[in-house]
């Protein structure tokens, strides 16, 4: 039994323990949090390496064969999650170091985005249904303390509709897990999978998928649950959201994509064009909502949502390309997406305002991170060689060879629609003369100033990289994805462990 | 059993449902209250009723004799009832200090984040 899927989780709970033990001291809890972001980062690409020949490390927590105890499994969709989270990590906690307002630090930002980190992981990592459950609801009530630290009167205002749609869909997914026991009394994803392949159990089935289906779509944002997303997401400071856009949304999304590849394979034909047409709809409805705003993190918001449409695409096309496409765009998107918001935190770092009404002639002043915000917004818009680009042009060659003509007009129709919110955002930002000048509220110098963006330009390099070597990418992801179509290794990892 | 228990669970998840679509803040956390109740019971009785006895072997015994009560669906339940009390917790917290500061308890007054 090897300890390393486990540490993942144990590692953000020490650094956790640790912040909290140093409640008093903001400048011990910033240096802990960077080094427990690090090791996130390193432990991530320890087991990345370990798993990228397509092995899946298997755990049995407390030695309990496996579908008795907690399984704990990564496969290769797992490892580039945990990637992910760790690149993530050392980037947001680099940023608030800086950006984050004293009072929210010493009420233990800190310690929650760590336990945030926890439980994304665990639910990462987990191969056991109602543990998947469990690091929800960790990461959720982390979640729900960021989202409300600072008791401003809009945070408080997001937050009761956040809580109140995310518990519903706990409510909905701890359901669906009960009548999923009593149809196969087991919770293990493997042995699911297993006894779901072996005995039809047809109608049932499909209405508990469903139930699965609407509690990750309400946490995922898809058409039509999102509406809690655009009035909570915008709320609370930059490095919040930033985390937030970059992983919770992406945990429902991932929730989704494993258990319609490994339990929910037996009606392809309903449940996947399901989730496809929803995924038409989440795309039109996330992009169309942004054009009518102006304010920068709305319509960032608010594209979050039409982001989620793309990589439920993959999903619900459910070929081996299709799948491919979305893992792509997973990565694409967490990097680009979080970029984004941590650029428009600096921007309003700078000028007090996320208005595009009021800001403007930042290209003049400011031409470095213009270039960082560019280079995103053109990811984001699928331009290449950018990341973006070869996500969308991979989903999209998936589309056609499966022939759903719609969603591929779909996608394109809404690609362009996003690089007209981006244009709007450099028109009004960058580009015109301010209507009357802000004052530069920015007190750094010159040098922290660069310290301060680092993260922005660390995420920018990897999107331009992600588009450069899109080859081993894409090799990457296809091997990913071929995994998930094939859910036997997956299953025999896991039962055969024990 | 399985019919009564069904009703319940039926008129928990109905109420539930129908107090979170008040305009009240306590209203609503009742309702969620409710809810999550509703969602207990339901393991439970998707678990499977049984009247059994307790499911411990004795010392040197491979296999249970008797039908036995499972007792998966119990510790799933009391986990959820734990963190649900948590979250509930918070939540009502989370719902005085808006009513402190927005100075309203209907949840139509909180709309100037939704455009």
């Amino acid at each position: 039994m090897t300890v390393l899927p486990s540490l993942p989780i144990t590692i953000p709970l020490a650094g956790a323990v640790l912040c909290m033990l140093f409640r008093r001291n903001i400048r011990v809890q910033k240096s802990i949090a960077l080094f427990t972001s690090f090791l996130i980062l390193l432990t991530a690409l320890f087991v990345f390496s370990a798993t990228k020949d397509g092995t899946i490390a298997v755990m049995n927590v407390g030695d309990w064969p496996a579908p008795f105890g907690i399984t704990l499994a990564i496969d290769m969709l797992s490892s580039v999650m945990l990637l992910l989270v760790g690149l993530l990590a050392v980037g947001v906690s680099a940023y608030a170091c800086f950006d984050l307002d004293e009072p929210r630090m010493e009420f233990g930002f800190f310690p929650l985005m760590l336990i945030l980190l926890m439980g994304v992981n665990g639910a990462f990592v987990t191969g056991d249904l109602f543990n998947l459950y469990v690091w929800f609801e960790v990461l959720l009530t982390a979640s729900f303390i960021l989202l409300a630290l600072g008791g401003e009167r809009a945070q408080l205002a997001g937050s009761i509709k956040y809580v109140t749609l995310n518990l519903l869909s706990s409510a909905l997914f701890l359901a669906g897990i009960g009548i999923l026991y009593g149809m196969a009394g087991t919770l293990n994803l493997a042995e699911l999978a297993h006894l779901v392949k072996d005995g039809a159990r047809g109608d049932l089935l499909t209405m508990v998928a469903i139930m699965f289906m609407m509690a990750f779509g309400i946490k995922a944002g898809m058409f039509p649950l999102y509406f809690w997303l655009p009035a909570s997401y915008p709320t609370p400071p930059a490095a919040v959201t930033a985390l937030f856009s970059g992983l919770l949304t992406k945990v429902g999304v991932y929730s989704m994509i494993r258990m319609f590849t490994l339990v929910f394979e037996s009606d392809p034909e309903f449940l996947h064009g399901l989730i496809l047409a929803g995924a038409g709809l989440t795309m039109v409805s996330g992009v169309l909502a942004a054009t009518a705003q102006y304010e920068m993190r709305k319509i960032l918001a608010v594209h979050i949502v039409s982001q989620i449409g793309y990589i439920l695409m993959g999903l619900g096309l459910f070929t081996e390309l299709a799948l491919t496409g979305s893992i792509i765009y997973l990565a694409h998107v967490i990097i680009v997406k979080t970029n984004l918001f941590l650029i428009a935190g600096a921007i309003n770092r700078l000028k007090g305002t996320y208005d595009l009404h009021k800001l403007g002639g930042l290209y003049v002043e400011r031409p470095g991170l213009s270039i960082l915000f560019i280079i995103s917004a053109m990811s984001l818009a699928g331009v290449p060689p950018l990341s973006g680009f070869f996500a969308k042009i991979t989903l999209i060659i998936a589309g056609l060879r499966a022939e759903s003509w719609s969603i591929v007009v779909v996608a394109l129709g809404v690609s362009l629609l996003t690089l007209y919110s981006m244009t709007k955002i450099w028109a009004y930002v960058f580009w015109k003369p301010a209507p009357e000048p802000l004052p530069d509220l920015n007190p750094m110098p010159k040098g922290k100033w660069f310290v301060f963006l680092l993260p922005m330009v660390g995420y920018t390099v990897i999107t331009i990289a992600m588009g450069v070597f899109a080859g081993p990418v894409f090799d990457y992801a296809s091997e990913a994805a071929a995994q998930l179509m094939n859910p036997q290794s997956y299953i025999d990892a896991v039962l055969g462990a024990g | 059993m399985e019919v009564v228990l069904a009703i319940v669970i039926g008129f928990l998840y109905g109420g539930g449902l129908y107090l979170m679509m008040r305009r009240n803040l306590i209203q609503l956390i009742i309702g969620l209250g409710l809810l999550s109740h509703g969602a207990n019971l339901l393991i439970f009785t998707a678990g499977g009723l049984r009247k059994g006895g307790a499911p411990i072997l004795a010392e040197g015994e491979k296999a249970f004799g008797a039908m036995v009560a499972d007792p998966l669906p119990q510790a799933l339940i009391l986990t959820s009832i734990v963190i649900s009390f948590a979250v509930t917790a918070f939540a009502l917290v989370l719902f005085l200090r808006t009513y402190q500061t927005v100075g309203t308890d209907d949840v139509d007054e909180l709309k100037e984040t939704d455009s």
